[in-house]
């Protein structure tokens, strides 16, 4: 049996093993066990994979395997890694960790809330580990459908709509990337032969340049929907305050970053020419999402409400950064989607904490947190500075990559867009500091603020874990970006030579 | 003709064995032993599906009336595995002390209409397919109206039977006109005289008409929710899936065999039908609240995707047709499943009822929701690589545009499938539905219901058998 495979089998064990558990301590203890060995076995992925690149292997994919599954229609279910998805399957192992101990007081049909969170990260490490089109697919849609029920039975607020609206329009969204994928298969072999579902496959096949052009949207905008690309983003502020905290860890965390993701594995990396031809049209996009997902922070009173569209702003960086298609700005996306996903799971983990203490997300009912619970409110300054980007964090180290990268174009197009876009910083500055303003320092503005208890051990595990790694990367940037560097080569050395496609009318 | 050749038709004579030892075993049983009626029926029904899948012969008989072949052996096969669930389901149901003296006539004329079918899908020309097609249909109104002093029951069975005859007189209609312009009723003989003049493109278009009426395709769909929702629920789950899948597979037999010359018209048809018969379908399924009803209209829709894998018209399309109405029957007949059982115990049908469910019968709401997901074709269950070979059928011809209007209805169905799902897990309800255990053989109907929509999927072997039967427009 092949290593990659553990990475679904172990969740899966994880959700038997729930099955035979009676209450809340039996599931909690289960998924605790199996998540650890889930962030174990991601460690040890991440040792071999820089082992086996220090040891001079060049291959795209490592620790590769194949196995057919449908023969008739060349669907197989083939696995693998590069360095970024290395990178994404250690950042899922480490936000669904944090995420079992935050719901460590799940009382409401505790088992069966572990069972769906569970389900929904083994969808998600499907989808990083696939090769094949099909199977990543049926992953990516197994990582969707569990949210609804953990939005809708344990969500909070206006959860059934919410919940809808979330799963009807990422749904929607891979309503477009069914098209887009089933494009991609039947042109795979335009000499004739066999096609097929297999990404390596069809980028060496390289899809004639008209059908690109058909099918990149799709895929794009599919994908996109899911990484919240303007305007259709809109599912995520509902559905991210919706959410019980360990599900909006995970679905800003991670989810969010299976879009991003798919942007360039599947659209970009197979659809190259349409890619460079259309960049300007998401760029466009994009920039709105950064700086209206930035201004729209500003304006919130709830607190997940101003984290969720904070994670609109940083996503769109995500795919503004994409778009850019040179290997700075791409390095800096890879680090922005780590760099972000543990930095909103520790806020919406955070802002769960503080929530089951105050009973209040609103900012102006709460004041003076810092003299009551210490460690909380600590920990928030330290990831409201990495939102900011303060160097030494992680959100540092991705965004000035990003801005680097992104002025490497010598176009007004883009000169002006990435002007724009780095707007978003000082707002994010502005929204960050007045939310630490308000709520941690100041009076304390409610006498029963007075006998909060301060985190207790499974919420100083979740919290710390996830401090660990955005200080990992903000003060140790260089490991993950040489695995991230080694893996872009290929994407990046299609898209050469084709950028600066813009039309004349905007330059 | 020797007793050997006869031995083709083994599928329609052991049913009609069957029927007729129902019959007699009726007779003869005096009020003390009726209760062994139903077992004995279901056992030797399961033994003729199990005879079903033995090895046989390919052939025709009836100077090319009849004929059969693996495809169809296979076709009949699925049928089969339906009606066998059918049959556990409608178990509890029929042992009802309202039912007591009439309940092999259930049985009988449940097997008369599987008989017609099988006969329709193994015809070689238009006589015995239309012989075949009546057959399958006036015992189900008689079924519709099983329930007679109820007056929604009555209605429905008259409605079928109007309805039948209307389609049947288009179907007829059409078919005079085939047997007058090619001068033969035999599909081998109208294949290669069917040229596609102006006349015969009429009587195709009547023949059209008359199936869509049969799969309830939109506009040809007005009878359905009534006739589903008055009918007995074991009645509307075999309405919805075997008549259904009956239908479909004749259909797309006499298109890829018989209309071959004029596809491009077909698939043209079939495009606009199939565009509208998936949106129509989901926009009424979206406001109903009385479960059948809603299931009903859901299975137009689930008609319109069908029509994804036959517009292909090559092997592909033909092999995730059959995949699909395999999977299909799985998960409509669990839904149903879960319908009348609670139908059975509490009498009630509607979507408010099911409020809570999931907090007083937790395996019933899991597999009702295991079913609705599957018909949404959401993974890991079945119906998510059945609604995807559908779709890959339909791309491989080129209908890009075509498979986008189907995801997207695809999504919208999602919605009413998963307002059921809400009002189960989400919705509180102060009076839910009692905790209840409903009888075996209902338990074992959903438990080969579950085994269907969560293995058919991952065990691929499945659809590449059906694929190395399947036959395109140009041959295998």
């Amino acid at each position: 049996m092949h290593f990659l495979n553990l990475f679904v089998i172990v969740p899966a064990l994880t959700i038997l093993a729930i099955l035979f558990t009676r209450d809340l301590r039996g599931a909690r203890w289960a998924s605790a066990v199996g998540m650890s060995i889930q962030l174990i076995l991601a460690g040890a992925l991440v040792f071999m994979y820089l082992g086996a690149r220090k040891a001079g292997v060049t291959d795209e994919m490592l620790f590769t395997s194949d196995t057919s599954w449908f023969p008739s229609l060349n669907i197989r279910y083939a696995i693998g890694v590069d360095g970024i998805s290395v990178a994404m399957i250690a950042l899922t192992a480490i936000v669904i960790f944090a995420g079992v101990f935050a719901s460590w007081e799940m009382e409401f049909l505790s088992r069966e809330f572990f069972i769906s969170l569970i389900l929904l990260s083994s969808g998600v490490f499907g989808f990083f580990i696939s090769l094949d089109l099909f199977t990543m697919f049926l992953f990516y849609e197994l990582a969707v459908i569990p949210m609804y029920l953990l939005i809708g039975i344990w969500g909070s607020g206006p959860k059934e709509y919410s919940a809808m609206k979330l799963t009807l329009m990422l749904m929607g969204g891979s309503a477009l990337l069914t098209v887009g994928i089933l494009g991609l298969y039947f042109y795979s072999a335009p000499e004739g032969g066999q096609r097929t579902f297999h990404i390596l496959e069809i980028a060496r096949a390289s899809i004639p340049v008209t059908a690109q052009r058909f099918f990149f949207p799709f895929t794009f905008i599919g994908f996109g929907i899911l990484g919240a690309l303007f305007p259709l983003h809109t599912w995520s502020p509902d559905g991210h305050s919706s959410a019980p905290t360990a599900v909006s860890m995970l679905h800003a965390g991670v989810l969010m970053k299976l879009g991003g993701y798919g942007c360039f594995r599947v659209a970009m990396f197979l659809m190259p020419e349409a890619a460079s031809e259309l960049a300007w049209i998401f760029i466009i996009l994009t920039t709105i999402s950064v700086v209206y997902g930035a201004f729209g922070a500003i304006w919130q009173k709830d607190l997940k409400y101003i984290n969720a569209y904070s994670s609109v702003s940083h996503c769109g960086l995500v795919l503004f950064a994409l778009l850019m298609m040179n290997q700075t700005a791409m390095n800096g996306a890879i680090i922005q989607m780590i760099s972000h996903g543990l930095m909103t799971a520790l806020f919406f983990a955070l802002i769960g904490m503080i929530y089951s203490r105050t009973h209040t997300r609103i900012i102006d009912e709460m004041g003076g947190l810092m003299k009551v619970i210490p460690f909380l409110s600590v920990v928030y300054v330290i990831a409201g500075l990495a939102s900011l980007g303060l160097p030494g964090l992680s959100g540092f180290v991705a965004e000035a990559t990003i801005f680097v990268g992104a002025f490497q174009h010598a176009d007004t197009f883009h000169r002006v867009v990435t002007i724009v876009a780095t707007t978003s910083i000082v707002i994010t500055a502005v929204y960050i500091l007045r939310v630490i303003g308000i709520l941690l320092l100041g009076p304390i503005k409610n006498d029963h603020y007075e006998h909060l208890g301060d985190a207790r051990w499974y919420e100083r595990i979740s919290t710390i874990i996830l401090v660990i790694g955005i200080a990992g990367i903000g003060l140790a940037p260089l490991w993950l970006s040489d695995m991230i560097n080694f893996s872009l080569g290929p994407i990046v050395s299609k898209l050469a030579g084709l950028v600066n496609d813009v039309p004349l009318v905007l330059n | 003709m020797n007793l050997n050749d006869l031995m083709i038709m083994r599928h329609e004579l052991l049913l009609t064995l069957l029927a007729v030892v129902i019959l007699v075993i009726d007779l003869g049983a005096g009020s003390k032993y009726r209760s062994f009626i139903l077992p004995v029926a279901i056992g030797l029904f399961f033994i003729n599906l199990l005879i079903g899948f033995l090895p046989a012969r390919e052939g025709s008989l009836f100077g090319g009336m009849y004929h059969t072949s693996n495809l169809i052996i296979l076709m009949k096969n699925v049928l089969n595995i339906g009606f066998f669930i059918v049959m556990l389901q409608s178990f509890a149901w029929l042992k009802k002390e309202e039912n007591h003296l009439k309940m092999s006539e259930f049985y009988v004329l449940l097997l008369a209409t599987l008989i017609g079918m099988n006969f329709m899908i193994s015809s070689g020309d238009f006589l015995m397919f239309y012989l075949g097609l009546e057959l399958a249909t006036i015992p189900m109104a008689a079924l519709a109206a099983y329930v007679h002093h109820q007056t929604r029951s009555a209605e429905a069975g008259i409605k079928l039977i109007l309805i039948s005859a209307l389609s049947s007189g288009i179907l007829l209609f059409g078919l005079s006109m085939i047997y007058g312009t090619t001068g033969s009723i035999f599909f081998s003989e109208v294949k290669t005289s069917f040229t596609g003049e102006p006349l015969q493109v009429l009587a195709f278009i009547f023949f059209f008409a008359g199936m869509g009426f049969k799969i309830s395709l939109v506009p040809f769909h007005l009878w359905t929710a009534d006739v589903y929702e008055g009918a007995p629920v074991n009645v509307t789950s075999y309405l919805s899936v075997i008549s259904k899948g009956a239908a479909v597979f004749i259909f797309i037999l006499v298109l890829y065999t018989v209309f071959t010359s004029i596809d491009f018209l077909w698939k043209d048809l079939i495009y606009f039908i199939a565009v509208i018969t998936m949106t129509i379908g989901n926009l009424f399924a979206l406001r109903q609240k009385n479960l059948k009803r809603f299931l009903a209209f859901s299975s137009i829709a689930q008609a319109g995707f069908i029509l994804l894998g036959i517009i292909a018209g090559s092997k592909l399309g033909m092999a995730s047709v059959i995949y699909f109405i395999l999977v299909y029957i799985f998960s409509n007949l669990g839904a149903f499943g879960v319908v009348a059982a609670i139908y059975n115990q509490t009498g009630k049908e509607n979507m408010e009822d099911y409020n809570g469910l999931y907090h007083t019968n937790p395996r019933l709401s899991l597999l009702m929701m295991l079913s609705l997901f599957s018909l949404a074709g959401i993974p890991p269950v079945a119906g998510f690589f059945g609604k995807f070979f559908l779709f890959t059928s339909a791309a491989s011809g080129g209908y890009y545009w075509l498979v986008l209007i189907a995801v997207l209805n695809a999504t919208i169905s999602l919605y009413y499938y998963l307002l059921v799902v809400k009002a189960m897990f989400i919705n509180k309800n102060d009076h839910p539905i009692e905790p209840f255990r409903s009888d075996v053989t209902t338990r074992i109907g959903l438990l080969i219901c579950t085994a269907g929509i969560v293995a058919l999927g991952f065990y691929s072997a499945v659809y590449e058998w059906i694929n190395t039967l399947s036959i395109g427009i140009n041959g295998p």
